[in-house]
This record gives structure tokens, C-alpha cells and sequence, in this order.
């Protein structure tokens, strides 16, 4: 016997709404840190977070994108103005890609929803690729 | 019980932020300030994008035999195909990526691949319609360089994630 579409509708519909409300505290907790965190990163680059060499300013726009969860066009808007500051493009690809691949501030949705083990290790690996994705990167556009 | 604790923890999560803000209000008003007005801008932007997810998500409730079918063409044993699905599922996802995290969590308790889940959340970093704007910024060599690396680096990325975490 089927069971009828409007009783299917109900349990399936609560089933869903359970987990939107699980997940909302979470939710609510990284969207306003995310939004205070976006509101330090041009204050951080302001006063002098880049500048220190090559390797050392890779990793800390790596650092700093990683912590960054907005909308990838603002990282490209910023990158933009990094670059046009003098900021090497080691630094400024880093930045991009670790904006768009490594995500601190979502990491409790994450963790809370795919597992700890598989969130931590995903933006750990993420974090060191961004690395050697930005290199690659630079060194073959040099080259073509 | 586990899952009560799960939840305790995502209110304590919400209360800590909380107290944060009242700090940051308290000795930085005009950061708290921007910060608020800042997510009050995300909520009316994810709104929507939330709505899309939680119909998506019902009907794929409704339906369950639908998340079954993507979950298997992303499962193990799903090769060349899988990588095909969960890459361009990525590449093609569109916004923020909070509410993609439910879909995956019902596509992997139906069996798909953490490799696959990996490699769907490193894709989502290609997105399509600014591509234009990075081309603008730094050349379309550049771009395209980017791109096809992230494409290619979302195999390694996933291969590797799975190799470490395991298969379950």
C-alpha cells in the first residue's frame, strides 16, 4: 500500500525542516563572523599585513584568504588592488585561491555536516594546494 | 543523545559569536556596526539561495529515489563518471556555499564518495560568470591557466582528501 502524497508531503517536509533548524544556530554564529571577519581584511592589508618577501607573503595571503568568506568577486576585487599596491603575484594568486578553497569560518557548518576528520583535512589540503596551485600558476603564465 | 550534543554545542557556537559582537560594540562601535550591517546585506542575499536549497531538499526528500541516483552516480565505483558529475556539479553550483553543506551531507550518508564530495567543494571555487572580471584584472591567459589548474588540481585534491580520511 502507498502511502498518500499528502501525508509524504508533511514527513518529508519535516524531515527537512529538522535539518535546516539543526544547522541553524551554526548558521546564524558564522554568517555574523564571517561578517565581521570580511570587515578586518582590508584593515589588516592596510597596515602592512604583505610586503616581507615572497614565500612569507604567500602564506600569509594565504592565511588571510582563508579566513575570508564572502563572494569570490570580492577577493578578485581586492587581489586587483593588491597587485596595483605592488603586491607580488605569487601573493595575489594565493590570496585568490585560498579565498575560493579554504574556508576557516564555514568550518564548524562543515565539520557539523560532512565530519570533523574530512572538514579539517579537506581545508588543511586545501591550504598547502593553494600554495602550489599559485606557483604553478604564475610560473606558467611567465612562461607563455 | 550525540545529537543533542551536537546542538547544545551549535547554540553555544551562536552565543559565543554573540558575546563577541558585544565586545567588539563595546570597545570598536563603528566595526560592530559594519560588521551587523554587513550580515544583515548576507541574509537578504542568502535568503533566497536558502529557499532554493530547502524545496530542492524537500522534493529530493519526496522523491527519495533522486538523491539514491546522484549519491550512486557519485559512489564508489561510479569512476571516470563520478569525477564528471561531482567536478561539473561543482563548477556549475552557483552562491554561497552554506547551503550546498545539507545536499552533501544526504548524498554521503546515501553512499558518495568523500573524494567526490571533496572534489565538488574545490570545483565550486571555479565561478563561471566572473570569470570575465578575473580576465579583466589579470588576462585571460591568466584565467584560463587558473581555471584548468583548479580543475585539475580538484582530482588531487579529492584523491587526497579520501587517501587520508578514509573511504567512509
Amino acid at each position: 500500500m502507498t502511502t498518500p502524497l499528502a501525508t509524504r508531503l508533511r514527513l518529508s517536509a519535516q524531515k527537512t525542516i529538522r535539518l535546516f533548524l539543526r544547522l541553524f544556530p551554526v548558521l546564524l554564529g558564522v554568517m555574523l563572523l564571517s561578517s565581521l571577519i570580511i570587515e578586518l581584511i582590508p584593515t589588516l592589508i592596510e597596515h602592512g599585513a604583505l610586503g616581507h618577501g615572497a614565500f612569507v607573503d604567500m602564506l600569509i595571503a594565504d592565511a588571510i584568504g582563508s579566513i575570508a568568506a564572502a563572494q569570490p568577486v570580492i577577493s578578485y576585487l581586492l587581489a586587483g588592488e593588491l597587485q596595483q599596491a605592488g603586491v607580488d603575484l605569487y601573493a595575489v594568486t594565493t590570496f585568490i585561491i585560498a579565498w575560493v578553497t579554504v574556508g576557516i569560518v564555514p568550518l564548524p557548518v562543515e565539520g557539523m555536516m560532512l565530519g570533523w576528520r574530512f572538514a579539517v583535512w579537506r581545508n588543511a589540503i586545501a591550504f598547502v594546494m593553494a600554495l602550489i596551485v599559485a606557483w604553478l600558476t604564475v610560473v606558467m603564465v611567465d612562461a607563455l | 543523545m550525540r545529537s543533542d550534543r551536537a546542538r547544545h554545542r551549535g547554540w553555544l557556537f551562536l552565543g559565543a559569536v554573540c558575546l563577541l559582537y558585544l565586545l567588539v560594540a563595546w570597545w570598536f562601535p563603528s566595526f560592530g556596526e559594519a560588521g551587523i550591517a554587513r550580515f544583515r546585506r548576507m541574509v537578504v542575499e542568502l535568503a533566497p539561495i536558502f529557499l532554493l536549497v530547502f524545496l530542492f531538499l524537500w522534493m529530493t526528500e519526496l522523491f527519495t529515489g533522486v538523491t539514491g541516483r546522484l549519491a550512486a552516480m557519485t559512489g564508489h565505483g561510479s569512476g571516470l563518471r563520478g569525477w564528471i558529475v561531482a567536478i561539473g556539479a561543482g563548477v556549475l553550483s552557483h552562491g554561497p556555499i552554506y547551503p550546498w553543506y545539507p545536499l552533501l551531507k544526504n548524498m554521503r550518508e546515501q553512499g558518495m564518495r568523500p573524494a567526490l564530495a571533496a572534489a565538488f567543494l574545490y570545483a565550486r571555487s571555479i565561478k563561471l560568470p566572473w570569470l570575465p572580471l578575473m580576465a579583466f584584472y589579470f588576462g585571460t591567459t591568466y584565467m584560463v591557466v587558473l581555471t584548468l589548474l583548479i580543475l585539475l588540481f580538484s582530482v588531487f585534491h579529492g584523491w587526497l582528501v579520501e587517501r587520508i580520511v578514509g573511504e567512509r
